[in-house]
């Protein structure tokens, strides 16, 4: 109240006096209060940091706590008598008897042997499923190798089943089968301990899951053909973005009329990098594959629904790196004599360059994370066999990820997990390279 | 600079001139100022008297912003700058327990180069800093405020019927006496002000500076300046600085009549700056 | 010879031909007496002729890829027997289909039905044509091509004009393909949309609450359409938007204000990527995190407190959603707010205003247009969000506002309804592409006012 009385008393001598008492009093009875708010409300911007960063913590632990086992294989040591009359082949024979050969049968009597009090029928399968039905195909291989081991008898190293395989890695306590959550049963359960006490159970890196391809039993599945498919992919992704966006990007920063049509194509081109990816599919399927006849759930499809989605990304990039060129260098080069043309493709591109690598590098990692328009050309088939050409079926490691991430076997989430791990390496390796390129080139004009 | 003036420079070793005044509402001893490693102001010394506006003048770069910006504690919002000396407001150390920053620019108010109006309207402008510090008790207190601030900043009359169009919304003029009547709504004892008319044309320049004299009854001014002409026009003394020291105080009329050092007098006399 | 193959041999041909340009331009210098008496470089007169070589070929080669399998399909119809081209279009387009899958799986001799042999010999032969005519017209364009521009050199030619000429063309037309990106996107939602509402209404996809498109796979009876009616879907989009937007708005706005106001230069350069991480992470692996980690804890938490949670939560989607848009949000409410100048700070520190103070009522309101253009633009990435969606929400189509239910989006539907294998005509996977026009233009509009309002923004302060 006094403060207003004064100042209308000032008021009405012409100027009023300040009211400095009561201003330091408020103020200072304000101060109090008004630094706790300030506390609070760094706390907040604190907290709301320390959440973010949090979550990407919890995520990364959940991903990489549940995805490292898979990168581990868990093998066998078995004596296996590669008997000439069980295989029904000899070291001469062709590669092709070689493959049909019934090596299975190899395998179940090596585990009969090692465990020779085992009779019944019913127990017989049991003590079969211990090991892989991929390690016929080890053996197969080993054996197509070097024929001349038939006949012999040799030690060997051969996959074990999932169930075995969790057993060994999440280190369950094998003395008390009655607490382990497994599929196995106490029979084999038992085994597994005798084979492990002999120490013919070991475990190593699980060189299946970057060699072969998609399977769907657990321990067989590896990444190699989804790897194949993304490297592809995003081979047609960078051939086709790359020149095309360093293009555009030169005609609008460097030649571009002020007028509408241009106007038009930079909003347009604005849209398009906020445009959904699922539309980005549409787009795919209903222009290349129904309308051009394109195959389906092939990498060329693949790679030019993603460089159409990846273009906007690079020509905003690229636009960015050609306006940091300074235009005095534009000057001096048509200071010479050179044409508009000569100016830009030997003066200024060169020079934003490394800007522009790095644009399209960050672009191509966002094309390979990308799943959604991939589903929708079809690229979510099965594939087992590695694509050897750009119009195979195939599939990428996104793609992969949500396959396996929808198989009910517990054993996928492992191998979920640990193709995410490969992804986010890449991932992770593309934008340091982006970076790195960065900092080496970063110049100030 | 020349040869002579660089002898002439270094020469300075204590200001020409009395930097005392008899009734001083803030008094600066020894300040200096680093940023980061480079000095900016050597050891000045200078009181503020009331009712009174005193001058900073000279050459860009001389340091006479950053000394005014020390008055408020203005530099503690850049990182690396760092401030020594004594400084007090009323006998009280502007660093003490008693007066912290908030307190401090809640008395010693500020006036910038350019027109700075937050994004609000007209009203809100001149209300913020009532409202933030909790001036007012009610809306009709708060009307007073604002509508006195205006009339003493000379505003009013031009904008009472559109208080609610935004502040940005005013001419260049307007705008820098909407943040006068923003400074002076806190009812503060000093306003410091930093080239206030420097992105002003001229007619504007005249009517602030008309301002600046009405408003000395009440406050204690501290006005840098880059023009003479205004310096001698609205101020009763005047602090020339040179390369981060303060080369000479005195009465306006003096230093610009007869100033004692070759420095001020070349600078007064347009030979440099 | 495979399209890469001939691409290469295009590319080759170029080569030589540039190689052939260059000398003669060369050599008629030398006669006249030097480089200077020519009007362009000889590298300009090579170009000329490599490009007036490679271009032609790479036309052709690329309009007979495009072309010419469905030229192929409507020669072969000759050889579709009778018997089914009397039973429809369908019937001839799956038979025609048999028929390539067997010439391109290359099992001619394995086939016993003469008709289907004779077809697909037909097909073979047809192929094998296409192939050696396309290299013979390709061969001869570039030939001709690069002889007409050879034979165009002398030293008063212009090729360095005409190089530029083609290669000004190249630009032009790579920045049209943003343009043309767009009219094939709404041509191709469009056109099967319009097919979509000559079988169901539109009023019914837009205001019926009853979605079950799987009832359409049936015979094609007459209102066996299943229903179309898309509001449930409208509403799951909705929900699980509203709560990632829950989500990302304050952590992404006080992230951004914390880095932007308080954070020290060094803090600002640690955090500032780590969050950038958030952004790069892709969607798939959102999905994984929120399917496997995410839904069982919010289901869990819930039962802890008598709440029953379905598995699929909307809840834990939109949780996870907003995660993943904490950056978007943060980095453009960032920038937005290190846009306003200084002096506006200055000003109201000068008043005695704390930081916190200056944050909310004056730096704050300042940058609001901005952040609200971010927080549209975010918005949009919301509701346009596919994988996460897709293995964290469910499928089923209820209508509720309820965030422990489970509910269904646009972007899911569209998935279940495109993957697996049914026919391209049915209501059921032109439903798909109705829903696709409904995402495009929403999210369109949400990017045209969000980039309109932020671009005035920052020109307000430029």
């Amino acid at each position: 109240m006094n403060n207003s009385d004064k100042s209308n008393a000032g008021a009405a001598s012409g100027l009023p006096t300040p009211a400095n008492k009561d201003t330091t009093s408020i103020v200072k009875a304000s101060l109090k209060r008004r630094y706790a708010a300030e506390k609070r409300f760094k706390l907040y911007g604190i907290l709301s940091i320390c959440a973010s960063i949090g979550f990407l913590v919890i995520l990364m632990v959940s991903i990489f706590s549940k995805g490292w086992p898979a990168f581990i294989g868990t093998y066998m040591q078995l004596d296996i008598t590669l008997d000439q009359d069980t295989l029904g082949v000899t070291p001469q024979s062709s590669y092709k008897e070689l493959r049909a050969a019934n090596y299975s049968k190899l395998i179940n009597n090596a585990l009969l042997e090692r465990f020779p009090d085992v009779s019944k029928r019913k127990e017989k399968r049991a003590l079969y499923k211990l090991v892989s039905s991929g390690a016929e195909y080890q053996l197969s291989a080993h054996v197509i190798n070097d024929p001349s081991m038939i006949g012999q008898s040799i030690k060997m190293w051969v996959a074990a089943d999932d169930e075995v395989s969790a057993l060994i890695k999440y280190k369950a306590n094998l003395d008390e089968p009655e607490n382990i959550t497994t599929r196995l049963s106490e029979k084999q359960i038992a085994w597994t301990k005798q084979m492990l006490d002999a120490g013919e159970i070991k475990t190593g890196l699980n060189k299946a899951f970057f060699t072969n391809g998609d399977s769907r039993e657990p321990e067989q599945a590896g990444i190699r053909a989804a790897l194949v498919g993304s490297a592809f992919t995003l081979l047609i992704t960078f051939l086709l973005s790359f020149p095309v966006a360093v293009a555009a990007a030169i005609y609008l920063e460097e030649f571009a009329p002020q007028n509408r049509w241009t106007d038009l194509v930079e909003v347009n081109i604005n849209n398009l990098a906020a445009v959904p990816s699922i539309v980005f599919g549409l787009l795919g399927l209903a222009v290349f594959i129904n309308f051009f006849s394109l195959p389906r759930s092939a990498p060329i499809v693949g790679g030019i629904v993603l460089s159409l989605m990846t273009l906007p990304t690079i020509i905003i990039a690229s636009r960015a790196a050609l306006k940091a060129v300074p235009p005095s260098i534009r000057e001096a080069a048509r200071g010479l004599g050179a044409s508009p043309q000569q100016v830009v493709w030997h003066h200024v591109l060169p020079l934003a360059m490394p800007g522009i690598l790095t644009g399209t590098i960050i672009g191509l990692a966002q094309a390979l994370g990308e799943t959604a328009p991939l589903l929708m050309i079809g690229m979510v088939a099965f594939i087992v066999d590695v694509p050897s050409s750009i119009t195979d079926a195939a599939t990428v490691l996104p793609v992969q990820v949500f396959l396996w991430a929808d198989s009910p076997e517990r054993a996928f989430v492992e191998k979920t997990s640990a193709a995410i791990i490969v992804l986010l390496a890449f991932l992770i390796l593309m934008n340091a390279v982006a970076v790195l390129l960065r900092k080496k080139f970063e110049r100030r004009w | 600079m020349n040869e002579s003036q660089q002898t002439a420079f270094e020469d300075i070793k204590e200001t020409v001139g009395d930097v005392t005044v008899d009734n001083p509402k803030m008094c600066l001893k020894n300040i200096d100022v680093f940023y980061g490693d480079k000095q900016a102001i050597y050891d000045v010394s200078l009181d503020i008297a009331n009712n009174e506006v005193i001058a900073m003048i000279g050459p860009s770069g001389c340091g006479k912003s950053t000394f005014l910006r020390c008055m408020n504690r203005m530099n503690d919002t850049i990182p690396s700058c760092r401030v020594s000396g004594e400084m007090m407001l009323d006998g009280e150390d502007l660093y003490g327990p008693s007066l912290d920053p908030v307190l401090l620019r809640a008395r010693v108010g500020m006036v910038f180069q350019k027109p700075n109006p937050f994004a609000k309207s007209i009203y809100d402008n001149v209300a913020y800093g009532p409202r933030i510090h909790g001036l007012a008790n009610n809306r009709a207190e708060l009307d007073d405020i604002v509508v006195n601030s205006l009339q003493k900043a000379g505003l009013f009359s031009e904008v009472q019927d559109r208080l609610d169009a935004p502040g940005t919304s005013l001419s260049g003029g307007q705008q820098q006496r909407l943040c006068i009547a923003r400074t002076i709504a806190v009812s503060p004892e000093v306003i410091l002000m930093d080239e206030p008319c420097s992105a002003l044309d001229p007619i504007a320049t005249a009517r602030i500076e008309e301002l600046i004299d009405e408003l000395r009854q009440n406050y204690a001014i501290a006005i840098v300046t880059h023009s003479m002409q205004q310096a001698a026009r609205v101020s009763q003394r005047t602090a020339y600085f040179h390369l981060g020291k303060l080369v000479e105080v005195g009465a306006t009329n003096t230093i610009f009549t007869n100033p004692t050092h070759e420095l001020t007098e070349n600078y007064i006399t347009g030979r440099f700056g | 010879m495979s399209p890469a193959t001939l691409l290469l041999l295009a590319l080759l041909l170029g080569l030589a031909t540039f190689a052939f340009g260059r000398y003669k331009a060369l050599s008629i210098a030398r006669s006249k007496g030097g480089n200077r008496y020519l009007h362009s470089l000889p590298g300009h007169y090579g170009m000329m002729v490599g490009l007036w070589c490679v271009l032609p070929a790479l036309a052709i080669l690329l309009a007979w890829q495009l072309f010419e399998t469905p030229v192929t399909n409507s020669l072969l119809d000759s050889a579709v027997p009778q018997s089914i081209s009397d039973k429809g279009e369908k019937a001839v387009e799956l038979y025609k289909n048999d028929i390539r899958n067997i010439v391109s799986a290359d099992q001619l001799d394995q086939v016993t039905d003469p008709d289907k042999k004779h077809a697909a010999l037909r097909l073979n032969h047809l192929n094998s044509f296409s192939r050696i005519a396309l290299l013979i017209v390709m061969l001869s364009a570039a030939l001709i091509g690069a002889a007409l521009a050879y034979r165009k050199i002398k030293a008063s030619t212009e090729a360095r004009t005409v190089v530029e000429r083609i290669l000004h063309v190249f630009l032009v037309s790579c920045a049209s393909i943003a343009i043309l990106t767009t009219i094939g996107i709404v041509f191709s939602v469009l056109f099967e949309a319009i097919r979509f509402f000559q079988q169901v209404s539109f009023l019914e996809f837009v205001s019926g609450t009853k979605w079950s498109p799987q009832t359409a796979i049936r015979t094609d009876q007459v209102g066996s359409s299943g229903s179309f009616g898309a509001v449930p879907l409208f509403v799951g989009t909705l929900l699980i938007s509203a709560i990632a937007m829950l989500v990302a708005v304050p952590f992404g706005l006080l992230s951004a204000i914390y880095l932007a106001e308080y954070a020290s230069p060094r803090a600002r350069s640690i955090i500032k990527p780590l969050l950038e991480v958030l952004a790069g992470i892709p969607t798939v692996v959102y999905g994984f995190f929120a399917a496997l980690t995410v839904a069982p804890l919010i289901r869990g938490l819930g039962e802890s407190i008598g709440l029953s949670v379905s598995s699929e939560s909307a809840l834990a989607a939109g949780i996870v959603v907003g995660i993943m848009i904490i950056p978007f949000v943060s980095s453009l409410s960032d920038d937005v707010i290190t846009a306003v100048p200084q002096a506006m700070r200055d000003g109201s520190y000068g008043l005695g205003a704390t930081k916190s103070e200056t944050v909310r009522k004056v730096v704050f309101p300042a940058a609001l247009p901005g952040i609200v253009g971010g927080i549209l633009l975010a918005a949009s990435r919301a509701i346009g969000e596919t994988m996460i969606v897709v293995m964290a929400a469910g499928l089923a189509a209820n209508l509720t506002v309820n965030p422990l239910e489970a509910v269904t989006t646009v972007t899911v539907q569209i998935v279940t309804l495109l993957t697996g294998d049914q026919e391209f005509d049915s209501a059921k996977t032109l439903a798909a592409f109705a829903l696709g026009l409904m995402l495009f233009v929403t999210t369109l509009m949400l990017n045209i006012i969000a980039l309109h309002v932020v671009r005035r923004y920052r020109e307000q302060y430029e």
